[in-house]
């Protein structure tokens, strides 16, 4: 493993949330690229639409609508963008959101998404950012669009713009009923001259109340490839004459290679073998073939290890390695000092989040392809661009002659930031001289991958003498501070958030550190309201005046009728709730556990979820995110874990690490608030922050037992 | 030492010269390009590599080619009958029951082993046999959805 496969950022998970700073510029060479888009479009960009523009389309940067859309002859539309599919819905989102300023029907839409010669960079995807940016973005180019073309009408017909409206890709005059479709107009050339015009920040954007497109369920458009097997993922792509690429792995993180004979591989019939420093890898004609040469060159190898803390201490390892002065600096309000001096009651907790692991179904994959000193590659990644950029710092070339692509891929949940399967194809290939796949392995995937962060999360809280909170401390060491802010009224507040040194690499998950973190405030939230002597939902609302969790938690309680299950609590059966709110979004969970004391496990029964994010833009798909963050929520809350122990992973498997299955699902009622007054925030991540505590909470209910770590389970078996 | 391992791949006779230890799932996308089956995990334990082998569930991953020697396999390519698809693809589709949809090839396929069987299964049933294919975008209620209605359709107009 070379030390530039992986980048800095991915080893800080501060730094390794979506970050959108400025690339340098790209700019295009003499050469002219010919691309086919959409429904057998042909576009020639030239040197007057520079890459350059195209790069710009993050932080509200400006880019033509050439860059962000085409108007074909047959009457579709293809729209552009770099968002990345991998299964939270981009690809319907943004297509609503072009058809909807459009004013044409979603299947008149043609996305074309994350290829770095042909789309915008619309940055990483990454920190349900897709829907309070990318959406806005698409709108504004396809309004845009809609009033350029509306006026080229109108300048055909000599007669004011506002005299004439669109429906269905068509410009009528309402006085004259004259008509002129979008596939009519741009077949004049003063459509391409418009279309070279910047996209403005203040086109004005269809108000949620007459929203056609958007607002309602519309499924994946490419999901007849899915089930057909013809949707080609990154691990599925061929190319003429390519070879299957295996890596050797160091046997322990942070070993090295002293020496290695690469002879009898190299003699291997149809084997190539490429060294370049601590780099080793072949490729064959099959991947079988080529894990058949890799573990001969494996036999010769001799590693120098160091010495890496395991699983089992890791959580004094971070405590012991914490950082809390210098940088980090605690965000207070009143005086945390005097309020714990003045509390009646004051509680001390610390609670532990284990690493885990995204395991998305596809593990890491990439192709390359080298021709005449250009390199392409189809990968698994966030962000196009990224590994465009990454690709062409690695083989010292100009970014203008690396291609990025990524296939609409096989899941991601934070877990994809970098593509590293991209950089190891590439490096095979160009020795090879044949296009080169690398599929990672799962065992690969689970130990060079990074993780979701472990924390330890110190919590202290003081009651006065009504039960009231008025001491608030809380430090996360490690984990990060996503949602580290208590949304509670409480007069004396310390919340640090301390970084360490992570014998892990670790980096995005979904939500991050508010799964952490919420874990913990919610957790200890109970264990104060127990403390108080009050019900957890009074206790929590006395102290909440934030109206947009104010309703998701009432509107949760309600839903679950909150009051008479937690009259029915029993030993063996307990409810819980927590709430919580992040990246703009607000969820509230009720839970039912059953405690089977035999087996030391805690069944979850049902999860009642109420989530809020602005205006819903796709309805099914938003219950489709609630329900997997809810079930991806359970894993973390009761199994998940990674083990390690020497600088290996102890369970890097399906047998070992233990993801959610069928007979895991709990009934789910997931209940959405549409609140249309403020703007649309994403919901691919928050729902999934008040899983873990509800459980938790509910498990105190029943057992009186706290359990202050996620994973749940191994730690309820030793207290009963 | 290679060998020579006849199939019936979606009706058509293909033969392969190869390693008889290599997984089916290999030649399966390596040699014939039928890349709907996917690698998830290499050990049968995720079930995305799901094909049906004699009309039977079977983790290609762990298949080593030799077995599959002059059998009928089906992956997802060969589901559809032309444009018309099959019951249990409809339903998925119906019903919304994708995400990423990189297990959506081997759940469809298992769900079909599983109607074949058992075309009015119980909840508890679907859950069981179903309990070997993995989602990690965790879609499971909206599969268990897609199968639920799959198995209505079938009791309905009596598709095999």
């Amino acid at each position: 493993m070379t030390e530039n496969t992986y980048t800095k950022e991915m080893l800080e998970p501060q730094r390794s949330e979506p970050v959108e700073e400025p690339s340098p510029e790209i700019k295009l060479s003499r050469r002219t690229f010919v691309q086919m888009l959409g429904t057998g479009l042909l576009i020639t960009v030239t040197q007057g639409v520079s890459l350059g523009q195209r790069a710009r389309g993050r932080s509200g940067q400006s880019i033509t609508v050439a860059a962000r859309l085409h108007i074909n002859q047959d009457g579709t539309i293809t729209v552009m963008t770099g968002k990345v599919e991998e299964g939270q819905g981009p690809r319907a989102q943004l297509t609503q959101a072009a058809a909807e300023e459009l004013r044409v029907a979603v299947d008149q839409i043609r996305l074309v998404m994350s290829d770095t010669a042909l789309v915008p960079d619309d940055g990483i995807t990454a920190g349900s950012r897709t829907t309070p940016s990318t959406v806005p973005a698409v709108r504004r180019g396809a309004a845009t669009a809609r009033e350029l073309l509306t006026r080229l009408a109108a300048e055909q017909w000599q007669v004011d713009s506002s005299a004439l409206n669109v429906r269905n890709g068509t410009i009528r005059n309402r006085t004259t009923r004259q008509t002129i479709t979008y596939a009519d107009l741009a077949k004049s050339k003063d459509v391409a001259e418009a279309f070279k015009q910047s996209i403005p920040s203040d086109v004005t954007l269809t108000p949620v109340n007459q929203w056609k497109a958007l607002g309602v369920s519309v499924p994946r458009p490419n999901s007849r490839d899915i089930v057909t097997g013809a949707h080609h993922y990154p691990s599925d792509i061929v190319r003429p004459n390519m070879l299957y690429g295996k890596i050797l792995r160091p046997p322990s993180y942070g070993a090295t290679l002293t020496s290695i004979d690469l002879s009898k591989a190299e003699a291997m019939k149809d084997v190539v073998v490429v060294r370049d420093g601590q780099f080793i890898g072949c490729a064959a004609p099959s991947s079988f073939r080529a894990a058949q040469a890799l573990e001969v060159i494996a036999k010769t190898a001799s590693w120098k290890t160091v010495p890496h803390p395991s699983s089992k201490e890791i959580f004094s390892y971070l405590k012991k390695h914490a950082r809390t002065g210098g940088r980090s600096r605690p965000r207070t309000s009143g005086s945390i000092d005097k309020g714990l001096a003045d509390a009646s009651k004051v509680l001390s907790e610390t609670y532990e989040v284990a690493y885990i692991q995204h395991t998305p179904m596809e593990p890491r994959a990439a192709i390359a392809e080298w021709k005449d000193g250009k390199l392409t590659v189809w990968v698994g990644i966030d962000w196009p661009q990224r590994a465009q950029r990454d690709l062409a710092r690695t083989f010292q070339i100009p970014a203008e002659r690396v291609r990025a692509i990524v296939p609409d891929m096989g899941g991601g949940f934070g877990g994809k930031h970098s593509g590293e399967a991209a950089e190891e194809a590439a490096r095979l290939a160009k020795a090879a001289g044949r296009p080169v796949a690398v599929h990672w392995t799962r065992a690969e995937e689970f130990t060079w991958a990074y993780f979701r962060p472990a924390a330890v999360i110190e919590c202290k809280g003081g009651l006065d003498a009504n039960g009231s909170l008025i001491a608030w401390d809380f430090t996360n060491i490690n984990a990060g501070g996503a949602a580290i802010d208590t949304p509670y009224n409480i007069a004396n507040t310390r919340i640090l958030s301390a970084s360490s040194d992570s014998p892990l690499r670790q980096g995005a998950y979904r939500c991050l550190a508010a799964t952490a973190n919420n874990f913990a405030r919610e957790s200890f939230m109970d264990e104060l309201a127990a403390a108080a002597g009050a019900d957890p939902l009074a206790f929590r609302l006395a102290h909440l005046d934030n109206p947009r969790i104010r309703t998701v938690l009432e509107a949760a309680a309600r839903h679950f009728d909150w009051p008479t299950r937690r009259k029915k609590v029993t030993a063996d059966i307990g409810v819980g709730l927590a709430c919580g709110t992040e990246k703009n979004s607000v969820v509230a969970a009720c839970v039912e556990v059953g405690i089977d004391r035999k087996q030391g496990e805690i069944k979850v029964h049902q999860v009642c979820e109420t989530f809020e994010c602005g205006p819903i833009q796709n309805p099914a798909n938003l219950v489709s995110q609630v329900q997997g963050c809810i079930i991806m929520g359970l894993g973390a809350a009761l199994r998940e874990e990674m083990q390690f122990e020497d600088g290996k992973i102890l369970n890097a498997g399906f047998a070992g690490y233990l993801v959610p299955r069928f007979k895991d699902v709990p009934k789910i009622d997931v209940h959405l608030i549409n609140k249309t007054d403020i703007p649309s925030a994403g919901g691919g991540e928050t729902p999934i922050i008040a899983i873990a505590p509800a459980i938790a909470n509910a498990v105190f209910a029943a057992t009186g037992i706290r359990i202050r770590s996620m994973p749940m389970r191994s730690a309820l078996l030793k207290q009963l | 030492m290679d060998a020579t391992i006849t199939l019936n791949v979606n009706g058509k006779e293909r033969t392969i010269i190869t390693d008889p230890e290599r997984p089916l799932l290999d030649v399966l996308r390596e040699d014939l390009h039928l890349t709907g089956a996917k690698y998830g995990c290499g050990e049968g334990r995720c079930g995305t590599c799901t094909v049906l082998m004699d009309g039977r569930k079977t983790l290609s991953c762990v298949t080593p080619v030799a077995r599959a020697d002059k059998k009928t396999i089906t992956t997802i390519e060969g589901l559809a009958d032309g444009d018309s698809l099959h019951p249990v693809q409809q339903a998925f589709l119906d019903e919304g029951a994708i995400q990423c949809g990189y297990c959506t090839p081997g759940m469809i396929l298992s769900a079909v082993a599983l109607l074949k069987n058992n075309p009015q299964p119980t909840d508890e049933q679907i859950t069981e046999w179903m309990n070997g294919n993995i989602c990690r975008c965790n879609g499971y209620t909206k599969i268990l959805n897609a199968i639920r209605r799959a198995a209505a359709q079938i009791a309905e107009v009596k598709i095999p």
